[in-house]
């Protein structure tokens, strides 16, 4: 075995190294020692995510190892920095809340939890093979129901977390059913050899790949909470610490939608228009529609988010239509300015819900009295994901409805019609948020001034600055396209 | 990029967000506004100048002081900018009604500087659309433009603002939902060689490539997409509401201004680059225009409240406008860009006026007032010259205005138009009619309530406002030939070559 194949796992390698310094750290250290974890992961990981934008690490052009199973490219390199990025704010904003009372025992497990999973979703965009795919995508799953039941004493959490497992576990189940389909058909589970396979023979049983492609798909759908495959997320979301929400919400959404892409258009690209080009459709418009549905009526900020972010990922699925650059680097340029904006948002509830347990919209009336800077934060965010320029989520939204028309036929501009339609409705919930913070009067604020933690500022500044500037300036979106190959 | 006059208009009101965030007081922010809004009309001005001396030297020129700058450059995005004589009219009327509406807001409250924020980044999507002949910058200006209603009809409207202000913006984004589509078509059937597409207006039209079938579904996407912010019936129905709802000065912004925005975007948009698709399916809109300019007048005489009369006054306007643009004939087009200048003076006057009032009566119903020309002459004789001018005196604006329009528009020899044109024509007997009702009732005859009698007259600031408004109201109706010129170089030139247009 040719031992420099290793070589190519860089930032795996990187991450790995990092977990274990970080377990063995929470591990052997003694108490007093302990009390920086939460700032020391923050600074190495911060470091981390720097070493991702090396020039050795990014590379040039597509590296194969491990005969076939493992793929890095610039264009894999850099969604990984992405995520990487969105995880450093994740951490820096569950600062204070790993220190707080009840969980400052559980911190560790946190921050191992957490770094484990990530390693879990670097293999599932990296994998080519559909075991490795397995692996990353069980090891991205099952410690995030740990992670949503750290909530010890609150009854909502464990509830949340049980729901969780079951569903990935079902889901993991279906998408393996699925998978032996596919390797009945093909005799293969690489990518590679899957799609050879299936050009070559004409006479593939088109029923068998459409059931078959059905279960990858519900399968990988329910990691993404594509409607119908959708039920979990708001329970778990609102169950769930917010620090976890919003690492479920940005980090895990945007690693499997880039992975769905990666398996629909590697393994079955070819079969596109015969066998589930209509899925796709259907996916997308229930998604984006149903998920805006039901987030009018929430009440429950974290449960508002939910459905919010399952209509998100309905127009990310939008960069997988047409196989082409376009798509996926307006697909990863969506993921990285929802980052940004879901995590203003995320960073804005955690902050009130760690001063006064505050979360339900109700409770954001008048806030912009009591707390100017938090409401024009938490605006900035909804305007954001409205796609509202000049803020970073029109550019996303306007690129991925630009690379979903590139394909041309009628079919898609109503399709991309009715997703624009769907902007309108999510601009309405949107704005509503907005109208509790600066229209509403109320004679007694419900949540008092108070001074956030210089932790969640830190968070919160990042990512206002990502929100006014990833769009306006093209540097991020043009590099975007240049590692895709445009 | 710098050396180009026409980045400045966005730059100007960039700058006054930055000095408003550092504001400490309403004296500063007011300083801020004034300063700024003065720099911007002295900026058109000036433009102006340069512009006819420019446009002597380049007569084929299709619009000048052209510059772009890559943006997105895989995509073809640029920062590109240029004018013509519409554009460079628009700007003037945009800074004029900002200056004015910074003195009709001399006495907002709560949050001024709030308020500035939100009403000069309004003004920065504005101008920044008037400037852009790139249509992926068009639009997202287009949006910066909409967004900021929301909140200054929410937190500094009057009645039942939440429902107004979240019609208005829900209508309004709706409308730019279509337009988005709208805009993607045209860029990916821009040019006929894939790697050549472009976002730039002139070159799109000068590519023509557009296929005929895909003008039919590009055209009434972007003419849809921007008649809902020119009032188009049925899609009118955010106006009045919206109007009524919001403060003097967003009302005065909003219908002077950004209504032009829908008429000037349906031009240089929709009939500009698809002059084939207009041609055959203008009679559809031609329909709808007709039915906003009669419907809006007829609503405007059954209403009670001051805003709403002139919310519906400036549906049947702003009808007028799209209405004539359809005509597809240089009279016609240039009655309507006329218009789109007399329109937006006269009612930003009008809503000036009517905060003024409200200001001291604190009621909009006609009803419940009467004889303020006793108790305000200078507020009333205004109003009565802001009326004379809706209801197409000549020496006021907008009797050049609807005059042109009313010929070009007769110009057609066919059945269907001229039956149309009579049918709008009818608008200014109603007209007439609402606006005098509501000068014989408000100002006229015996005071309703005598607390009135204790009311003032306009202040300074107020004075200042008025008076720049019916200044350039009575300029545009004395010097029209001036102001056809400026326009009408537009239309010579060949672009509409495709549709016979004379």
């Amino acid at each position: 075995m040719d031992y420099s194949q290793f070589l190519a796992m860089k930032q795996e390698i990187g991450l790995l190294v990092l977990f274990l310094f970080v377990f063995l750290y929470d591990t052997f250290m003694p108490k007093h020692a302990l009390g920086c974890i939460g700032k020391v992961t923050c600074l190495l990981f911060g470091l981390f995510t720097l070493y991702g934008f090396c020039p050795s690490v990014i590379g040039d052009g597509v590296v194969d190892g491990f005969s076939g199973m493992y793929e890095t490219s610039p264009a894999i390199v850099a969604i990984k920095n992405i995520l990487n990025v969105g995880v450093l704010i994740v951490l820096i904003q569950s600062l204070k809340w790993t220190a707080s009372e009840h969980q400052v025992i559980r911190r560790g497990e946190f921050y191992e939890l957490l770094l484990i999973t990530l390693f879990g979703m670097y293999l599932m965009m990296s994998g080519r093979h559909f075991l490795v795919f397995i692996i990353g995508l069980e090891s991205a799953s099952l410690p995030l129901a740990a992670m949503v039941a750290l909530n010890k004493h609150r009854y909502e959490s464990h509830e949340a977390a049980a729901k969780y497992i079951m569903t990935a576990v079902f889901s993991s189940a279906v998408l393996l059913m699925g998978l032996s389909f596919v390797y009945g058909l093909t005799g293969s589970l690489y990518f590679g050899k899957i799609a050879s396979a299936m050009t070559a023979a004409s006479s593939v049983n088109v029923v068998m790949l459409v059931v078959a492609i059905a279960f990858v798909m519900s399968g990988v759908g329910f990691k993404l909470s594509l409607v119908p495959f959708h039920l979990w997320t708001a329970d778990v979301y609102q169950g769930a610490p917010t620090s976890v929400t919003s690492y479920l919400s940005v980090i895990s959404k945007g690693s499997a939608a880039f992975a769905f892409l990666v398996i629909l258009w590697q393994v079955f690209g070819t079969v596109y228009s015969l066998a589930w080009e209509w899925m796709l459709y259907a996916l997308i418009i229930l998604t984006i529609t149903v998920g805006n549905l039901f987030a009018i009526r929430q009440k429950n900020l974290k449960r508002f988010l939910a459905f919010s972010s399952i209509s998100q990922a309905g127009y990310i699925m939008l960069g997988i239509i047409g196989d082409n650059a376009m798509g996926e680097a307006a697909l990863m340029f969506y993921v990285l300015v929802y980052i940004f904006s879901n995590l203003a948002a995320f960073g804005v509830i955690g902050a009130i819900e760690n001063n006064c347990g505050k979360v339900s919209m109700d409770d954001y009336n008048g806030l912009y009295k009591t707390n100017p800077r938090l409401a024009v934060t938490m605006m900035l965010a909804m305007f954001s994901l409205a796609g509202i320029p000049p803020f970073a989520g029109f550019f996303s939204k306007f690129f991925i409805f630009t690379s979903a028309i590139n394909q041309g036929s009628i079919a898609i501009y109503v399709l991309v019609l009715i997703a624009l339609i769907n902007t309108i409705i999510s601009l309405y919930y949107y704005l509503l948020v907005v109208k509790a913070m600066f229209i509403k009067d109320v004679d007694e604020m419900t949540v008092a001034s108070f001074r956030s933690a210089f932790s969640e500022r830190l968070g919160m500044w990042i990512c206002v600055a990502g929100i006014l500037g990833l769009g306006l300036v093209s540097w991020f979106y043009d590099s975007l396209l240049c590692v895709v190959g445009l | 990029m710098f050396s180009n006059i026409l980045i400045y208009f966005v730059v100007i009101p960039v700058i006054m967000l930055a000095g408003l965030a550092l504001c400490r007081n309403i004296k500063q922010i007011r300083a801020v506004a004034v300063t700024g809004s003065l720099a911007l009309t002295a900026l058109s001005i000036y433009l102006l100048v340069e512009y006819l001396g420019m446009r002597a030297a380049n007569p084929d020129a299709q619009m000048l002081f052209t510059g772009a700058w890559d943006w997105f450059k895989p995509l073809h995005i640029q920062l590109a900018v240029g004018v013509d004589g519409i554009s460079v009219a628009m700007l003037i009327l945009s800074s004029i009604i900002l200056l004015t509406g910074s003195f009709a807001s001399w006495k907002i409250d709560p949050m001024p500087k709030e308020f500035f924020l939100w009403l000069i980044l309004l003004s920065t999507g504005v101008f920044g659309f008037f400037i852009s002949i790139d249509l992926f910058t068009m639009f997202m200006f287009y949006e910066v433009a909409l967004i900021p209603m929301y909140l200054l009809i929410g937190v500094w409207g009057s009645g039942n603002k939440n429902y107004s202000a979240m019609k208005l913006t829900l209508m309004l984004m709706g409308g730019s939902a279509f337009l988005m589509l709208g805009l993607i078509g045209i860029y990916y059937h821009s040019s006929a060689d894939p790697s050549q597409l472009t976002w730039n207006l002139l070159e799109i039209s000068k590519n023509g490539a557009i296929s005929t079938g895909w003008q039919y579904f590009l055209f009434p996407m972007t003419f849809v997409g921007f008649g809902v912010l020119g009032a188009m019936f049925p899609f009118h129905t955010w106006s009045p509401d919206g109007h009524a709802s919001a403060p003097t000065a967003v009302s005065m912004l909003h219908a002077g201004v950004l209504m032009k925005l829908g008429g000037y975007g349906c031009f240089r948009v929709a009939i500009y680059l698809m002059p084939q698709a207009a041609n055959d399916l203008a009679w559809i809109f031609l329909i709808l225009t007709g039915i906003s300019v009669v419907y809006g007048a007829f609503s405007a005489c059954v209403q009670t409240d001051l805003k709403y009369i002139n919310a519906y006054s400036s549906v049947s306007h702003c009808g007028l406008v799209l209405f004539a643009i359809l005509m597809l004939n240089t009279t016609a087009m240039t009655g309507a860009i006329m218009q789109m200048l007399s329109h937006g003076l006269m009612t930003a006057l009008f809503f000036a006026l009517i905060g003024m009032i409200y200001g001291r009566t604190h009621t909009r119903d006609i009803t419940k007032m009467g004889g303020l020309m006793k108790i305000m002459p200078f507020l009333a004789v205004c109003y009565v010259i802001a009326g004379f001018a809706s209801l197409g005196l000549p020496g006021l604006s907008g009797f050049v205005a609807e005059m042109t329009i009313f010929v070009g528009s007769f110009e057609h020899a066919d059945m269907f138009h001229r039956v149309f044109t009579i049918v709008a024509c009818c608008s200014i007997v109603i007209t007439a009619v609402y606006i005098l009702r509501v000068v014989g009732k408000l100002l006229l005859g015996p005071v309703q309530d005598e607390h009135h009698l204790a009311l003032t007259d306009a202040e300074w600031w107020e004075r200042t406002a008025t008076v720049t408004l019916i200044v350039s109201v009575a300029a545009i109706g004395c010097f029209p030939e001036f102001f056809a010129d400026l326009i009408r170089w537009t239309f010579n030139s060949n672009i509409f070559s495709v549709i016979g247009m004379n």
